[in-house]
């Protein structure tokens, strides 16, 4: 009896053993692709571009915590690998394939600077991996380089202008000069800055232009050289160190006396705050008004950012912030992270941004977030935008025919 | 005719603030020989500490004065002490190493700044009589660059008096021209070399703070002003003050007038005008020669014969390396691949620099023809990677 109890008692004890490691082991399988965190991979000039970057990683670990603590995305949570690309194509894409190949992000986001951007779109590309880009400006981003892996969040050097041009139309005086960094950003606002003002009002000229190269403006020369072009406006497109540069001799040579300045991105706190007191006053420009922006959207968004970090937000705190959640809308959206679904399936997703709704658009996979248009004023020692409006991305776009023949190349 | 004036006093300017940093650069290399890649950064916190400094004080022209200089030493006393703590202990190494170490401190200066003054852009807020300006010609002048096209030239005369009329400025002259034979005549060289760091250090320094009311402290202005202080130092001839001064004036005036007739000049202008004074004159305008230093190293053997432990084991990591893509991932392979083609480029430039004895800094322009060239060649001609590969070194050697 012992003998045999023992051997059934031995059997019983294996079958259940082997039971208990089948049960075990295939809910650990699922749990494996169902419960683990779904992981971003994340690239941006954090040591080059600290003013930005900073204030942007805020923003993407609040609204990573804020998606984890409403339960996160498909039942599972997100999580966000980080990587410093210095600024430099060839590390971002180093990078990128570290991200992908050994870390086994589900998909590709961040970028500063456009050659970055471009660089990483291109790896996507070739790579058949989803990359979102947050900051980068370039149209050729979504239009002359776009394809399917790539989407991009934020209005780009065409939509700034277009957003630009229906003030600057209104300015009565024709004659029109511009400044801009010798450097693709600064060449592609120009380009569609002059062809769109042209269409509304044929009848302005311009009359002079300056180059100056990124951060080496010559500002007490630059300044004299328009002055003597003796323009009634003119359109900006310098931005950081040269544009505080080229403010400060404007204002003590009294260059934008008596003129109309349209200036982009200059309402950006990251470029307005360090004017202070010498903001000029009047200059139609793009950029966010921060805390005078009161709505839900906006006012939720700063009282989150401002418990958790002690500041105030920036720009890039609004894109960090908007690149996660437009992320989990399109994961939500395709209800996997399968790369080939993904790639078709965030076009049409909306999501909430500190600016309102925004959508990724299916005819270029340009997201639709837009920005604010308003005229600089000084306020207590400190550059403010004032008089501003919120301007939709999507009425800052071509149509779709021009959209089409542009992404052809 | 009045635009000519206005222009010309904006270059002269421009020349007094470039002729700050280059003084440096060009005094530190004159006598040490190191080609000091950290000037910028110093230029950098000078801006920074006279911010810190000068936020802190009244606003009137005694107190900004003050505030200059006093950040001006503080930078010279940063100079003294990198000179003590890293440079005096590579004064022997190639010159390259030199470069290499100067641009450690770079990277270790703007983390540190970072960290100090965070990232945002400081701005030092102007009182009105930073902001007044004079009329001249029928145009406003800013009063500040007035100020600045009078320090250019006082700088030069103070330095010229310390050259030319001090026992220090005699050794300096004697270092400049043969530091060995100074040192055979029983002169310290250990305190005159921090000295003269020093020196080019507060030089830099006096230049960021000075740039202040023109502009902002930030985190790219070092690598901005570096290029720039290198050309005129180069155009001026190495290690000449006078030369610096009329380099500057040179580059100064050029830039004012050149972006008026051709706006787009500005990336190659500075590059252009050192490339037409080198035709002319190899050492720069006012350079001379480099003394010949004694007991320079005799070109080396290209391949020297290795130990045999050192053999077995590059058998072992070739062997290892020809198996990687058996085991190893992608992501490996490529961290390899890049290791590989980082030996190539290093052989190459030791084939330049050591048997070769040619210190070229242009080398990585080959390197990016043979990339764009493979590029091209498998992009536009649909040509396979070995073609590629193979076009890649001709296309370089061609050019």
């Amino acid at each position: 009896m012992p003998r045999n109890k023992g051997t059934e008692t031995m059997t019983v004890t294996r079958r259940t053993l082997l039971a208990a490691a089948g049960t075990l082991a295939a809910p650990a399988l699922v749990r494996a692709q169902g419960s683990a965190p779904i992981r971003i991979g994340e690239i941006n000039s954090y040591t080059a571009v600290p003013a930005f970057t900073l204030p942007y990683r805020n923003g993407w670990q609040l609204a990573v915590e804020q998606v984890n603590a409403a339960g996160g995305v498909l039942g599972r949570k997100i999580e966000v690998v980080s990587r410093d690309d210095a600024g430099k194509p060839q590390d971002a894409i180093r990078l990128a394939g570290e991200l992908v190949n050994e870390q086994k992000v589900d998909l590709l986001s961040g970028g500063f600077l456009s050659n970055v951007g471009l660089a990483l779109s291109d790896y996507a590309k070739q790579n058949k991996k989803l990359f979102i880009a947050g900051e980068p400006l370039t149209d050729a981003l979504v239009w002359s380089d776009g394809h399917r892996y790539c989407y991009r969040l934020r209005p780009s050097t065409y939509m700034q202008a277009a957003m630009l041009v229906d003030d600057a139309a209104k300015l009565p005086a024709k004659r029109w000069a511009t400044v801009a960094p010798n450097y693709e950003y600064g060449q592609s606002a120009v380009k569609w800055f002059k062809l769109l003002l042209a269409k509304k009002r044929p009848d302005v000229t311009f009359i002079g232009e300056q180059w100056p190269a990124l951060g080496k403006i010559d500002a007490g020369a630059t300044v004299a050289a328009l002055e003597a072009a003796k323009p009634d406006n003119i359109f900006n497109v310098t931005f950081g160190g040269d544009l505080t540069n080229f403010v400060r001799a404007g204002n003590t040579r009294g260059l934008f006396e008596k003129r109309g300045v349209v200036s982009v991105l200059t309402g950006e706190p990251e470029y307005l705050e360090p004017l202070g007191e010498e903001t000029p006053t009047g200059w139609i420009v793009t950029g966010y008004p921060v805390e005078s922006v009161i709505n839900t959207t906006n006012t939720a968004f700063i009282a989150a950012y401002k418990a958790r970090f002690k500041e105030m937000p920036k720009m890039g705190s609004v894109v960090g912030f908007a690149l996660i959640t437009s992320i989990v809308a399109g994961i939500a959206k395709t209800g996997a992270v399968d790369t080939e679904k993904m790639a078709d399936s965030f076009a049409g997703a909306s999501f909430d941004t500190p600016f309102g709704r925004a959508m990724w658009r299916k005819q270029d996979h340009q997201g639709t977030l837009g920005t604010y248009v308003g005229k600089t004023a000084v306020k207590d020692g400190h550059g403010v935008m004032v008089d501003w409006r919120y301007v939709d991305g999507a009425g800052a776009l071509p149509t779709d025919a021009e959209v089409a023949k542009l992404r052809q190349g | 005719m009045d635009f000519v004036v206005v222009q010309a006093l904006t270059g002269l300017a421009g020349a007094s603030s470039l002729f700050l940093v280059a003084a440096g650069l060009t005094v530190i290399f004159g006598v040490t020989r190191v080609v000091n890649f950290a000037h910028g950064s110093l230029y950098m916190l000078g801006a920074y500490i006279g911010w810190s400094i000068l936020t802190r004080l009244p606003r009137d022209p005694a107190w900004f004065a003050a505030g200059v200089l006093l950040a001006a030493l503080a930078t010279a006393a940063l100079g003294a002490l990198l000179e003590m703590g890293l440079l005096r202990r590579i004064y022997r190494a190639p010159e390259l190493l030199q470069l290499l170490a100067t641009f450690g401190v770079v990277l270790m200066v703007q983390d540190a700044a970072l960290y100090l003054w965070g990232p945002d852009e400081l701005t030092l807020p102007r009182p009105p009589w930073l902001r007044g300006f004079v009329a001249v010609a029928g145009s406003r002048f800013p009063l500040f660059d007035l100020v600045l096209i009078g320090v250019g030239p006082l700088v030069l005369g103070l330095l010229w008096l310390l050259l030319a009329r001090t026992r220090f400025g005699v050794l300096l002259r004697a270092a400049t021209q043969d530091r060995e034979m100074v040192a055979a005549l029983g002169v310290d060289q250990t305190v005159l070399f921090t000295v003269v760091f020093a020196l080019g250090a507060g030089l830099a320094g006096l230049g960021g703070v000075l740039s202040l009311p023109d502009g902002s402290a930030n985190l790219h202005i070092d690598l901005d002003v570096i290029t720039d202080a290198f050309v005129v130092v180069v155009v001026g001839g190495m290690g000449s003050l006078p030369g610096a001064f009329l380099a500057a004036l040179l580059i100064g005036e050029l830039q004012a007038f050149g972006i008026v007739l051709l706006p787009k000049i500005t990336l190659v202008l500075v590059f252009l005008v050192m490339a037409v004074v080198l035709v002319f004159r190899p050492h720069g305008l006012l350079g001379r020669p480099q003394a010949v230093a004694r007991g320079a190293a005799e070109a080396l053997a290209l391949v020297r014969p290795a130990v045999p432990a050192l053999r077995w084991l590059g058998l072992a990591v070739l062997a290892l390396a020809l198996a990687a893509p058996l085991f190893a991932g992608p992501y490996l392979l490529s961290v390899l691949t890049e290791m590989l083609v980082a030996v190539l480029f290093a052989a190459s430039l030791h084939f330049m620099m050591g048997p070769g004895g040619m210190a070229s800094f242009g080398h990585a322009a080959w390197f990016g023809i043979g990339a764009y060239a493979a590029a091209l060649a498998t992009h536009a001609l649909a040509a396979p990677m070995p073609a590629g590969l193979l076009l890649a070194p001709l296309a370089a050697g061609a050019c």
